[in-house]
């Protein structure tokens, strides 16, 4: 085998993730009334525009998520020897991109550095300059002459070949029937399947003539040690997205435990709960947070032994961030179920199954689960976004992610600094910004329609 | 304006009337597949006139008031007709000038009075803002107008309820407030959305009488909107009977008591049970209101209409008559509409008392009051004080009592799903008040509950099958899913629904067929003994005849004993063999049926008694009325809870709460004028007041 495949932790939680998505699919098809709030979701426009913008944010970080380890000299006879650098899928196919780096600084579609640099010439005489990059623009001429329209004329072909995926990949979908395709298109089908459409062309084709042109140029520029911004930025959405939904994770399960059994049990189970609750809530999160980091950081090297990789490390910090947001963000949704337990233990279905004998656990499984489950679901989506952001503002001071790990906080921090030199270096900042925006508008546009779609209170309304 | 007046203006139609509606058609929803709530409905109401809006929930009788007031939820759109105050369209106002009508000429009192009162706000303070906006003679003298309108709605001590704020205030009062809110701009018609549904019987006998007072003083109009028959029989001048969005009858009351013209209106009648029906079923509506949302070729209640021709079903059917009594139907006035009433099902009336299944014994509950950083208990809540009561098997004793008298944490407590403080219960001779754990959850299948709202007594997320299974898996019977399966269609099929049900949601029923879904999960594991908590409160009348046909073919078919929790007299006349009436966590009088609702001893069963509306205008009867609400169970009163409203109280009811006496006839009676002087205590001089 030429390569060796490696499970992190956050793959592994992932992984679990996944399955559990899965499975509540799978639970939920087979539900008419769990059924229904998700058709409403997908009648609407913006969920659908929304959801198909998130579907590729999540591709991308479930590509960076398949991790192994790449043979050193594949081919070669005897044991196979396997290096210790963690590459993902998403490396490989972003190759280039991620070996090709530049010396320093260049701002995006540029040819020449974005700094003077003594340059000696064959001749031995030094002269200092702008120095034309390794990659970025290589086939153009010293100069770059040409650039603009041979920008256009890449990002065309890279448009042209991103929609012709698009056509291929929707003509599978409709079962290789053209006519299908065609209504499909048109809008003539009751659910508006063709807002998703052509929203995914949309995203299809940028991100191809982006990808198309990233092969030739730095699109966002270069960092500080010439890595690509453009790379940086796609590597970033993983992390991202693992602390949006690992987090959320991590803390539902003591969340949902507690809040319900708080609820339903009253009495001294409900003051303990929420003595420990308000307690947690009292001590500021970030103190709590920075804390917890700062004591990892001292375990994990003391302990440098116990960790194979700088990966495996930065993962486990990565992991460790999770947890602890976990921990300081768990009380407000428990604060809520409890609150929605208390209402639903005096409802008549709930002392129904009292009179038939049930269980108490039982009814707490049976009965009052079930019926908590849309606010989970709000407050999971709602909650999304805000832990994305909450991720880099850590980083920016340093109490975030590991520093090796890419991460659009560590992007926003690593540019601080250049903020303040003449002319700005703007692109790692923008880049972060940017891909960062689009994330947090796409979910909550999207957290804004599942609410509306699953809150029996809303519903009413209309 | 005097009676004579009011008499005389009803008599001559010829007078232009006060507001007159025409061909109103309100639609809810989109516009491609609107809910036709209100369609083409006509009627006029004249000075001093109390026109009843009389039909079952969802029929449009609510939106036709919303229409008037132009008050429509904002999917809902007037589309068709128009409504006209002393000649003058509403319709056609600006919406700044409608804001001048509402609460000016045309005043509106709502079901809820706990939600239409700003809890942050004195009452006074919330009446006056209206004497402001409607009332311009009363400029600079608001405070004297707010306590003169509280006066006239009959609150007592005007002057310091106007200070307080709507937590203060029993429902009655509220309701009171809000009807002085409404008379504050001197309204020409009030438009009463069932004013007293919210209310418990003695109360919806002051508040109606109120608004018959001020009628009479005013000679305002008055627009009422009930699904009660008893409040039609009381208040009613005419009554427009409403079905599925349309008017099918209008009437005067006294034709439309003796002789209802339109089927659906007989049928109405035919469902109500009263005490002479208790040997047979009652005769049911089959069938359900048909969906709005779709345009109407024929008569809308033909599906339904046992007396339903090929006519019926072809076009809509003629309205005979004029605008102000006619109906809509194709038999003609002078038409034969008999039903026949020998399909009803004949129950076997005699049914021997059995064996004792349930005995209570001094029953307390009472909640304990948390005060303090260190929740100390400071009080108790006395919500159920000392109650005895004994069901034989088979038979059926009803608990009756207003709201707030304990009698649903009476079911509860039997059930030991609230814990009692003290007392006994035993059921078959085990006390389960030291029944704990595994042992309580066996015996937990003899004795089920039915509750009132059977669309929260489901849970939504589960299937009819797993709901009416619910039991049975709880106590590890039925065996395997297959078995259970067959067994839960069997309960369905038993309580009159298609076992193909199983495989749907709670959702997808109507109230009734919810409430049979209910019943069938109760009697999943035969139980002996059913407790019923106001299984009926929350349906239509129609609907209600169905619930209580079928709990008494399952009593006579199975043998159950029920405890009938309710607050509703006619059901217990028509399905009880006991009564047991309950005030302020006791039990004041308990006996045979007929002789609780035919000789009533105790003065509060009196009284309740006579505040229930009867439907039957010619039935003049004098409503007792009971001063004040019943005081709170935290600190009942000393001596007998009951004499402070009393209207025949003695000294000794004041310092001593009186025994049980039992009667000759069976009878049993806690009141001090059933015991004899002799035996009254020492103490208290003799009654000489």
């Amino acid at each position: 085998m030429s390569f060796q495949p490696v499970i992190l932790w956050t793959d592994a939680l992932v992984y679990l993730l996944l399955l559990l998505i899965a499975v509540t699919i799978w639970h939920t098809r087979r539900h008419e009334h769990l059924l229904q709030p998700w058709r409403r979701v997908s009648a609407s426009r913006t969920g659908q525009a929304a959801l198909v913008v998130l579907l590729f944010y999540v591709i991308i970080g479930l590509l960076d998520t398949l991790h192994f380890n790449p043979r050193v000299d594949p081919g070669a006879p005897g044991d196979a020897v396997y290096s210790t650098e963690v590459l993902s899928v998403f490396d490989v196919i972003a190759g280039p991109l991620r070996t090709e780096r530049e010396t320093t600084y260049s701002a995006p579609f540029a040819t020449h550095l974005f700094s003077k640099k003594t340059v000696y010439r064959p001749d031995g005489s030094a002269v200092r300059e702008y120095p034309r990059l390794r990659y970025g623009g290589s086939h153009l001429d010293e100069h770059g002459n040409g650039k603009l329209a041979d920008i256009v004329a890449k990002g065309a072909l890279g448009a042209l070949q991103g929609a012709l995926v698009w056509l291929v990949l929707l003509l599978v979908l409709c079962l290789m029937q053209p006519a299908r395709l065609l209504r499909l298109l048109s809008g003539r089908t009751p659910t508006p399947w063709h807002v998703g459409a052509w929203t995914a062309l949309v995203v299809v084709a940028v991100f191809a003539a982006l990808w198309e042109l990233s092969e030739h140029y730095h699109i966002l520029g270069t960092g500080k040690v010439g890595e690509d911004v453009f790379f940086q930025a796609l590597k970033s959405i993983r992390t991202g997205l693992i602390i949006g939904t690992l987090t959320t994770l991590v803390m539902l399960p003591a969340a949902l435990l507690l809040g319900i059994m708080a609820g339903y049990f009253r009495g001294w189970v409900d003051d303990v709960i929420q003595y420990l609750y308000t307690t947690l809530n009292s001590i500021p999160g970030v103190l709590l947070i920075a804390a917890a980091i700062l004591m990892m950081q001292i375990y994990m090297s003391n302990h440098a032994e116990q960790f194979s990789s700088l990966t495996e490390r930065a993962d486990l910090r990565l992991l460790f961030l999770c947890l602890i947001l976990g921990v300081t963000s768990w009380t407000s949704l428990c604060r809520l179920l409890r609150g929605e337990a208390l209402k639903l233990r005096e409802l008549d279905y709930v002392v129904a199954a009292r009179a038939f004998g049930v269980a108490d656990f039982r009814i707490l499984l049976r009965h009052v689960l079930p019926n908590v489950m849309h606010i989970v679901l709000i407050t999971i989506v709602l909650d999304f976004s805000g832990l994305v952001l909450a991720e880099a503002v850590l980083s920016y001071i340093n109490i975030g992610v590991d520093p090796a790990t890419n991460s659009w906080g560590n992007m926003i921090n690593g540019a601080r600094l250049e903020l303040a030199r003449e002319p700005v270096v703007w692109w790692s900042l923008i880049a972060a910004f940017g891909f960062m925006f689009t994330l947090v508008l796409a979910a909550n546009l999207f957290s804004d329609v599942v609410r509306d779609a699953f809150d029996p209170r809303l519903r009413q309304q209309r | 304006m005097s009676l004579i007046e009011k008499a005389m203006s009803h008599d001559t139609g010829s007078a232009e009337p006060l507001l007159s509606v025409q061909g109103l058609s309100t639609h809810l929803g989109s516009a491609s597949r609107p809910v036709r709530a209100v369609d083409e409905v006509s009627f006029e109401i004249h000075r001093g006139e109390t026109f009843v809006l009389l039909g079952e929930s969802g029929c449009g009788k609510s939106m036709i008031a919303l229409s008037i007031m132009r008050l429509l939820p904002p999917s809902g759109r007037l589309v068709a007709g128009n409504v006209l105050l002393e000649g003058q369209s509403l319709c056609a106002l600006s919406e700044a000038e409608m804001r001048a009508e509402r609460g000016g000429r045309v005043g509106m009192i709502f079901q809820e009075p706990m939600t239409s009162l700003n809890p942050v706000m004195s009452v006074g303070q919330q009446v006056a803002e209206a004497v402001r906006l409607h009332d311009p003679d009363h400029h600079g003298r608001v405070n004297d107008r707010v306590v003169e309108l509280f006066r006239s709605v009959g609150i007592p001590d005007p002057e310091r309820r106007a200070g307080e704020y709507p937590h203060q205030l029993s429902g009655g009062m509220k309701q009171r407030v809000m009807i002085a809110m409404a008379l504050a701009g001197r309204p020409e018609v009030l438009i009463a959305d069932e004013p007293t549904t919210a209310l418990d019987v003695t109360i919806q006998a002051q508040v109606l009488d109120v608004l018959r007072n001020l009628q009479r003083e005013t000679g305002m109009a008055i627009l009422l909107i009930t699904h009660d028959l008893g409040v039609v029989a009381e208040m009613a001048d005419r009554v427009g009977v409403m079905y599925a969005g349309q008017l099918v009858e209008v009437n005067k009351v006294k034709d439309f008591f003796s002789h209802p013209m339109h089927p659906y209106s007989r049928k109405l009648f035919q469902s109500m049970p009263t005490a002479e029906k208790r040997d047979r079923g009652l005769d049911v509506i089959p069938g359900i209101v048909p969906a709005l949302d779709q345009p109407f070729e024929c008569c809308r209640f033909a599906e339904r209409c046992e007396l339903a021709q090929d006519a019926c079903r072809e076009a809509q059917p003629p309205w005979h008559g004029e605008l102000r009594q006619g109906y809509r139907c194709v038999l003609g006035p002078e038409q034969d509409r008999d039903i026949d009433a020998a399909g009803l099902v004949a129950l076997d009336a005699t049914r021997a008392a059995g064996a004792e299944l349930l005995l209570v014994n001094d029953l307390k509950v009472h909640f304990p009051i948390h005060k303090g950083v260190l929740r100390r208990v400071v009080g108790h809540v006395r919500a159920v004080d000392g109650v005895d009561l004994r069901i034989p098997a088979g038979l059926t004793v009803a608990l009756v009592g207003e709201s707030g008298c304990g009698k649903t944490t009476v079911g509860k407590a039997i059930l030991q799903l609230i814990r009692p403080t003290a007392g006994q219960v035993l059921f078959d001779g085990n006390d389960l008040r030291r029944t704990r754990g595994a042992a309580l959850r066996r015996l937990r299948r003899e004795f089920q509950i039915i509750f009132q709202d059977p669309a929260s007594a489901m849970n939504p997320r589960m299937l009819v099958e797993d709901i009416v299974a619910e039991g049975l898996v709880a106590q590890g019977l039925g065996g395997s899913r297959s078995d259970r399966r067959a067994i839960v269609e069997q309960l369905l099929e038993q309580v009159g629904i298609r076992s193909n049900a199983a495989d749907r949601y709670p959702h997808e029923f109507s109230g009734g067929q919810r409430q049979r879904i209910a019943i069938a999960r109760a009697l999943a594991l035969k139980p002996r003994l059913i407790i019923c908590d106001e299984p009926t409160s929350a349906l239509d009348v129609s609907v209600q005849a169905q619930v209580l046909n079928l709990l008494k073919e399952l009593q006579s078919d199975l043998g159950l004993a029920y405890l009938f929790i309710t607050h509703n007299i006619a059901v217990v006349a028509y399905l009880a063999d006991e009564v047991a009436v309950m005030y302020l966590g006791r039990i004041v009088e308990y006996g045979v049926v007929d002789e609780v609702l035919g000789s009533p001893l105790h003065p509060y069963t009196v009284a309740l008694l006579s505040a229930v509306p009867v439907a039957d205008p010619a039935h003049q009867r004098e409503v007792i009325k009971l001063q004040g609400d019943m005081p709170s169970p935290i600190d009942p009163p000393s001596g007998c809870y009951f004499h402070p409203r009393c209207p025949r109280a003695m000294s000794v009811c004041r310092s001593h709460y009186p025994p049980m006496v039992e009667l000759e006839s069976g009878q049993r009676v806690a009141c001090w004028l059933e015991v004899p002087e002799e035996r009254h205590p020492s103490d208290v001089q003799a009654t000489s007041d």
